[in-house]
């Protein structure tokens, strides 16, 4: 082995290492965003206590080459609604699909597509792109 | 002139005339609004507004803000709209992906083919410079860009794997031309790989264009269906016909039909009478008579009679907007199969950029001669041949074409789980009546041992039966209609329960009954217990008729079997499935529908408590149970089974306890959803071990394994080649499921 061939070895071994930090470990650092109920009602203030009743938490993912925020916060027995507004025209986020509530959903680009779900008991769900390499998780808080 | 959208938005909280000017007037006042009506007893707000100038969301917002509660109606687009939509994008996609694929590839053949004279001319290579660079920056330009976004939020997909693969090439030629020096001081011959660039550009778009249009064929048959849904109705409005659209009928609009027309609107038939060909939605290929009072669905084809209708369903609950929800829904469902494959997705592009590092290093240590060029060249193979798509592929391109498949053939799929149970099946249950049988008893035998008509003994039962409650009664009375006869006056009816009826009908003296009831007033059955005797084997339903005090004669009744019936279970016996019948009438009957059904096992005398009871008893023997029965009677069963399929009548579509539907009465249809649940099973098998191995035998062959005892080596040109094929291979063996002969094996 001549010097060279360690300093090969010794660089590939590094690169290999930023490549699986960089993509599994530093990406664990989330963008987060909590579900806010949705404008108007709290906003407006006029609607009191029992206008919020039935009112849907809201929150806007953006969909360009992956989600941002990724991770998103909400309450168990909310209704949430995801607002994906897709960005991008890569075949590879056309879909969202979150497994644990059975949606596969077509995202057009340039266009917001609103999901529903319903969280009704704390735990972690996530949500990926039609291939499930873009990944993004949706934290229910009790 | 503005364009103007009508949009109705429900609120609710309203209680007053107030309350709904209140609303009618912020609406009115909102930027964009052209009109605004609000209906308080419909709890509606009707609005006219540009979109240009303003979005629901915000009107929604601007009722909010009055105090009531607001929501937009369909928060999911309808499925129509969005398969259009998703239709033109894929075509455009494809259009496209097609050109850029022509234009790259002749310029990859062109660049190869000048490839010999670059050591003469060195000027062609800096022609080839300017030539790939255009073609990364136009054909190619999607690879880069996306690679990089994805990068940015920390992921990494097909494009990172392209954009790296090439751009290192390019790279690494650009200082061969620049800089060649920089190489050959280091005994390296500057070589350049500007054709291989162009060329996996090339390969790529092509495969991304097969697989774009085989993606599409795999929505065909959810397309079909959207499709069936005419725009207009011709609908009966202040005495006159005008077509209208559809999404403006109203529940209770009278629509007109025609012959040859699609039928517009779910209803019942209000006038006239014809056939339709239902086809379409239940796969039941002959034409069903229709008349008075029938139930039509909207999409199906009128054949021979002009007929009114009153429109009951619409839009999003019509049957057709239904079925068209739970495939989108099937499809969008994942199959239990497809986990371990979403694992490996999520960390493959990593794993293989660390495969393609390893790779050089390995390389550029143990190759001998020129190693820094072989590590390279085998590095980039490594990045190009990879091929994640096929995997994130293999099953939901299976799922979607089984389930378009499955409605095709009048079988509704709920989703990818079902449809992988479905195929592990190993028993059949089936509940006897309405499943197995026809569901509706018809009077089969007629004996009369006194003087007088066949149809005046009729007569007097079926007005005496026009009282009871029992469900025989009905088909009694039905038989009697049927002859055109007409009913008398009841005296004195009374039900004796357990044993029959008796009363006067037009001063004669009846009873209707079985032996004990007979016994009861000392009437002499004799002469017709053997009739009895054999009807009763035969699984009717035999009674005795007295009149004034003496035997008169006798009538069965019985729930025939549907002519499908012997041949569905006979099909599901050929596939190895043990068929067994479940019902709650006696076993004698129970034996004798088995027999002419051609049912093995029977359990007979069973509540409906018990049916559960008794797929709880198969399953504790370890065999996987499938149960047929009606969606709402039996969806304790259904629900207990490993797989509930049910029965539809068109209205119960979304059956909850149900995991098929079969959406025609013929059994069959229960064993095509087997047959095609077991062959989907066999092609997602097929797709995810093409797809594994794939990676698992292309990757380390792109990185050289075989080379030290065999010599091969791939170049990053066969790689990309390689890759594009076997997205396309996957969906074009997902796609095969279309074609499967299923119908065809009985």
């Amino acid at each position: 082995m001549t010097g060279t061939d360690w300093l090969v070895i010794i660089a590939a071994a590094s690169s290999i290492a930023a490549v699986n930090w960089y993509f599994f470990m530093a990406g664990r650092t989330p963008a987060t965003a909590v579900a806010a109920v949705a404008a108007g009602a709290g906003a407006a203030g006029a609607a009191g206590a029992d206008g919020a009743a039935g009112a849907a938490a809201e929150v806007v993912i953006v969909v360009d080459g992956g989600y941002s925020p990724n991770t998103v916060q909400v309450k168990a027995g909310t209704k949430v609604r995801l607002v994906f507004d897709r960005r991008d025209d890569s075949s590879c986020s056309e879909e969202i699909v979150i497994p644990d509530f059975n949606i596969r959903r077509y995202l057009p680009t340039g266009q917001r597509t609103v999901v529903e779900i319903e969280p009704k008991v704390a735990g972690r769900h996530s949500f990926t792109c039609g291939m499930s390499m873009l990944r993004g998780t949706i934290l229910v808080d009790a | 002139m503005p364009e103007t959208t009508v949009t109705r938005i429900p609120v609710t909280g309203m209680t007053c005339a107030a309350c709904q000017s209140r609303v009618q007037k912020t609406l009115s006042e909102q930027a964009g609004v052209s009109d605004a009506s609000v209906n308080l007893m419909m709890g509606t707000a009707t609005v006219s507004y540009d979109p240009s100038q303003v979005q629901p969301d915000a009107l929604v917002e601007a009722i909010k803000a009055t105090g009531y509660g607001a929501e937009l109606p369909q928060p999911n687009r309808s499925a129509f709209e969005e398969q259009d939509e998703r239709d033109r994008a894929t075509a455009e996609e494809f259009r496209e992906l097609k050109w850029k694929a022509i234009v790259s590839g002749t310029v990859g053949a062109v660049s190869m083919a000048v490839m010999p004279f670059m050591h003469n001319m060195m000027w062609i290579t800096w022609v080839l410079l300017v030539v790939t660079a255009a073609v990364m920056a136009t054909a190619g330009r999607h690879f880069y860009v996306r690679a990089w976004k994805s990068f940015t939020h920390h992921s990494a997909d097909m494009n990172t794997l392209v954009a790296l693969g090439t751009g290192a090439a390019f790279v690494y030629s650009v200082i061969a031309t620049v800089a060649p020096g920089f190489f050959l001081s280091r005994g390296v011959a500057a070589d350049v790989y500007y054709e291989a660039v162009i060329l996996i550009i090339a390969f790529i778009l092509t495969g991304n264009a097969f697989e774009a249009r085989a993606k599409r064929n795999t929505a065909t048959a959810l397309r079909a269906l959207v499709q069936l849904q005419p725009r207009t109705a011709r609908v009966i409005r202040n005495l006159q016909e005008q077509d209208i659209p559809v999404e403006l009928v109203e529940a209770g609009d009278f629509v007109v039909v025609r012959p040859g027309e699609r039928i517009p609107v779910d209803g019942t038939i209000h006038k006239g009478e014809s056939a339709v060909d239902e086809s379409m939605l239940t796969g039941e290929s002959l034409p069903v008579a229709k008349k008075l009072g029938d139930r039509v669905i909207g999409g199906t084809i009128n054949r021979t009679g002009s007929f009114r209708l009153t429109a009951t369903t619409l839009g999003e609950d019509s049957v057709l907007a239904q079925i068209v929800k739970l495939m989108r829904d099937a499809q969008g469902s994942r199959a239990p199969i497809q986990a371990l494959a979403d694992k490996i997705s999520g960390i493959f592009v990593p794993i293989v950029i660390s495969l393609a590092i390893a790779t050089f290093a390995a390389w550029a240590v143990l190759a001998t001669d020129a190693p820094f060029v072989k590590a390279f060249a085998a590095a980039v193979t490594v990045l190009i041949i990879a091929c994640p798509c096929a995997m994130g592929l293999a099953v939901p391109t299976a799922v979607m074409v089984a389930t378009g498949k499955g409605a095709e053939l009048g079988v509704l799929i709920k989703g990818g789980e079902a449809l992988q149970r479905a195929g592990d099946i190993t028993t059949i249950v089936l509940d006897k009546t309405g499943t197995v049988t026809e569901g509706r008893p018809t009077v089969t035998d007629l004996i009369v041992t006194t003087a007088g008509s066949e149809n005046e003994v009729l007569r007097l039962v079926a007005t005496l039966e026009g009282l009871s409650e029992h469900p025989l009664a009905e088909a009694i009375v039905k038989s009697a209609k049927d002859r055109g006869l007409k009913m008398g006056e009841v005296e004195g009816f009374e039900s004796v329960t357990g044993k029959g009826i008796v009363g006067i009908v037009d001063g004669a003296a009846l009873s209707v009954g079985n032996a004990a009831l007979m016994a009861d007033y000392s009437i002499e059955v004799g002469p017709l217990s053997d009739d009895v005797a054999r009807l009763s084997d035969a699984g009717r339903t035999p009674m005795y008729i007295a009149k004034d005090g003496s035997l008169a004669g006798l009538l069965a009744v019985a729930d025939p079997i549907k002519e499908s019936s012997r041949a569905a279970i006979q099909q599901m016996q050929g596939m190895g499935l043990d068929v067994v019948m479940l019902t709650g009438d006696t076993e004698r009957t129970a034996q004798a529908i088995a027999r002419e059904a051609g049912v093995g096992r029977v359990v007979a005398g069973v509540m409906p408590e018990g049916k559960v009871a008794e797929i709880r008893r198969l399953q504790g023997l370890g065999q996987v149970v499938a149960m047929v029965g009606d969606g709402i009677n039996d969806a304790p069963a259904l629900a207990q089974a490993d797989i509930g399929m049910a029965i539809g009548t068109g209205t119960d579509i979304a059956a909850e306890a149900a995991d098929v539907v079969l959406m025609r009465g013929d059994l069959r249809a229960a064993a095509h959803a087997v047959e095609l649940s077991r062959r989907t099973m066999t092609t997602m098998k097929q797709n995810l071990f093409w797809a594994f191995i794939y990676n698992v035998v292309g990757i380390p062959i792109a990185a050289g394994v075989l080379y030290p005892a065999f010599g091969l080596l791939l170049t990053p040109v066969m790689a990309s080649a390689a890759m594009a094929f076997s997205s396309v291979s996957v969906v074009t063996n997902s796609l095969r499921l279309r074609r499967a002969r299923i119908a065809e094996t009985n």
